[in-house]
């Protein structure tokens, strides 16, 4: 890690991040909250600094597909949208996936459903963790809750994307994607030679070479037997994921009797409803998924012989509660606040709710 | 019969008059006997042979009767989402200058769900070749009408024929294409004698010569029979294509080192 400090949006902390991770091409299409990324990107040049393709797709449909292309030639390749552009995307991921084709997506979240509103929201959780477009299949989803971790998953989403050959997501929401902070810039990386890729990715289309055969990018299999097989592999997959890329967070649990779950710009406001809650006497903890698929399972099923309860809070109806719930398999009680249409729910308002609807109610 | 020529004369080396390139695979076409995908396939790799492109070359191959193409056609390539070819050809050709990249598409592919990467990477003057084979119909899915499907003409959706004022007009894109500046070359061509195969053999050729000179994006359109759906043998949809197709899609080269071509 380099020592340069800078003060950054979210996302332009992911645009950086993306030049420095040495990222070969990037493909998008403008929506709010999220038009910084490639406005940074068209500005610094990056076809100088590092010679990384930016270009603006006529659609989110385009700008998926050109990363199929991309990544079939083992290019690094990335996009970024907001859950609506997502929405549309979701065609192309599913090729992806079924293709075995890395890349990084960043969703910046706003409310829905529709055209909703541009103001920050958590309610793709469904459509990123549970595959989101058809068949059967996941991506593993990163969920930065502050900008130096919008910078810091974008080389962790690659090196996750190129080990598994899968796409990752990275969901951030409009408060993260918007808000500056102070960034940890991380040393340039070059971008990856057309040797290195070949060695690297021996599957990639970089031209049929007489010492072997010639390399398809097909996630089509007429065959339904060769298509079943293609799919228990793929599962298999998913469950190595499940077993090996597990990563959260756990702050003030040790001696916790009650437990926010909560991702993104939720966590830090749960953050400060912990220090009002235990100021009060009321030991509140939180758990941080970072993955939110692997969904981290495990270590809260472990947390559950201490607490009381567990409070999920998320910007939205209740989508990841479901996730909870299965993870504790009800042996605490389980409840859900959230704010939707946009709105970031204050830390009083959680405290409150914990503290009168929760515990007393 | 002491003229009939011995199956040992026949496979004597010595006699040989053509060989199928090495570029197209041993495996069995899927395509119905009469249809031209297999002799476009055939010029396409022949071309690539013949200027020793199988190595830099990356095609793409659509969502159709044709989704197969990577089967047949012994180079690299990418299966791409319905419509979206010239999107992965765009990434691939931005990301790999120096490689050749082509896609291969049918009508409803490119003139229908994928209008929209046609017309955009076409403006945008991508420095890659399309091969658009239009046959009036969606072959792959039974038959159904197609953009380019002419007045009048029946389909398993157009079953007493098609009429604009209910399902529109056929589209002639290969001309809306010709029209945008990032296109260098567009041509449109067939596969039905002798004589329209070496001519469109010759436009592949022209293409891919053009691409390797960056001149944008270069199109090559193959009007071809679908016998099957349109419930014809071989030798009658040709006939109906040049009696019905050809009037409408006229051959010949609509644009030429950038300019369009005076009729």
């Amino acid at each position: 890690m380099g020592k340069e400090l800078k003060l950054m949006k979210g996302n332009e902390a992911f645009a950086e991040a993306a030049i420095r991770a040495g990222v070969d091409g990037y493909f998008g299409y403008p929506i709010t909250p999220q038009s910084e990324v490639m406005e940074y990107l068209t500005a610094e040049k990056p076809h100088e600094r590092t010679g990384m393709v930016v270009l603006q797709a006529e659609s989110e449909v385009a700008s998926i597909n050109m990363l199929y292309g991309g990544a079939a030639c083992g290019k690094k390749v990335m996009t970024s949208s907001s859950s609506p552009g997502i929405s549309l995307m979701q065609e192309g991921i599913s090729y992806m996936a079924g293709a075995e084709l890395p890349c990084v997506i960043l969703n910046v979240v706003r409310g829905g459903p529709g055209l909703g509103t541009i103001q920050p929201s958590q309610a793709d959780y469904f459509q990123s963790t549970k595959g989101g477009g058809h068949g059967d299949y996941h991506t593993i989803v990163l969920a930065p809750s502050s900008v130096q971790e919008m910078y810091d998953y974008v080389e962790l989403g690659y090196e996750l994307a190129f080990k598994y050959r899968t796409p990752v997501m990275v969901q951030s929401d409009g408060a993260i994607g918007q808000m500056m902070e102070k960034v940890q810039i991380g040393d340039q990386k070059t971008r990856l030679t057309e040797k290195e890729i070949i060695r690297n990715c021996p599957w990639a289309t970089t031209g049929k070479t007489p010492n072997r055969e010639r390399n398809i990018i097909t996630s089509l299999n007429l065959d339904s037997l060769v298509q079943e097989k293609h799919n228990i592999k793929l599962q298999k997959k998913y469950r190595e994921i499940e077993a090996g890329e597990i990563r959260f967070e756990k702050i003030q649990c040790d001696d916790a009797e009650y437990l926010f779950v909560a991702y993104g710009t939720s966590a830090r406001i749960c953050l400060k409803s912990i220090q009002i809650l235990r100021a009060k006497g009321i030991k509140a903890g939180l758990f941080r998924p970072i993955t939110l698929y692997p969904f981290p399972k495990e270590p809260l099923y472990k947390m559950v012989k201490n607490i009381k309860g567990i409070l999920s809070v998320e910007m939205s109806a209740g989508q990841i509660i479901e996730d909870i719930k299965l993870a504790v398999e009800c042996k605490v009680p389980v409840y859900h606040y959230g704010r939707m249409g946009g709105i970031i729910p204050s830390p009083t308002e959680v405290a409150d709710f914990l503290e009168h609807q929760f515990i007393k109610g | 019969m002491a003229d009939t020529i011995t199956k040992a004369e026949i496979i004597n080396p010595e006699n040989l008059v053509y060989k199928k390139t090495s570029l197209m695979t041993n495996n069995v076409l899927s395509y119905c006997p009469g249809c031209g995908h297999g002799t476009a396939h055939r010029i396409i790799m022949e071309v690539i042979d013949e200027m020793g492109l199988q190595e830099k070359t990356i095609g793409v191959a659509p969502v159709g009767c044709s989704v197969l193409a990577y089967d047949f056609m012994n180079i690299d390539m990418q299966q791409a989402a319905h419509g979206r070819a010239p999107a992965l050809a765009t990434a691939i050709k931005r990301l790999h200058p120096e490689k050749t990249v082509f896609t291969y598409q049918g009508d409803g592919d490119l003139a229908a769900i994928g209008t929209a990467e046609t017309i955009h990477a076409a403006n945008r003057g991508e420095n890659f070749t399309i091969f658009f084979i239009n046959n009036g119909i969606y072959g792959m899915t039974g038959g159904q009408m197609a953009p380019t499907t002419l007045e009048g003409m029946k389909s398993s959706t157009t079953p007493y024929g098609r009429e604009w004022q209910r399902m529109g007009h056929p589209l002639k894109i290969t001309e809306l294409i010709a029209q945008l500046p990032g296109t260098y070359y567009v041509t449109r061509q067939s596969v039905h004698t002798p004589a329209s195969v070496r001519k469109t053999k010759k436009a592949v050729r022209t293409a891919i010569e053009l691409q390797q000179q960056n001149r944008g994006l270069t199109f090559v359109e193959i009007v071809s029979n679908c016998n099957s759906g349109w419930k014809m043998t071989p030798v009658q949809a040709n006939q109906w294509m040049v009696d019905n197709m050809f009037p409408f899609y006229p051959m010949g080269d609509i644009k030429v080192d950038g300019e369009l071509v005076k009729k």
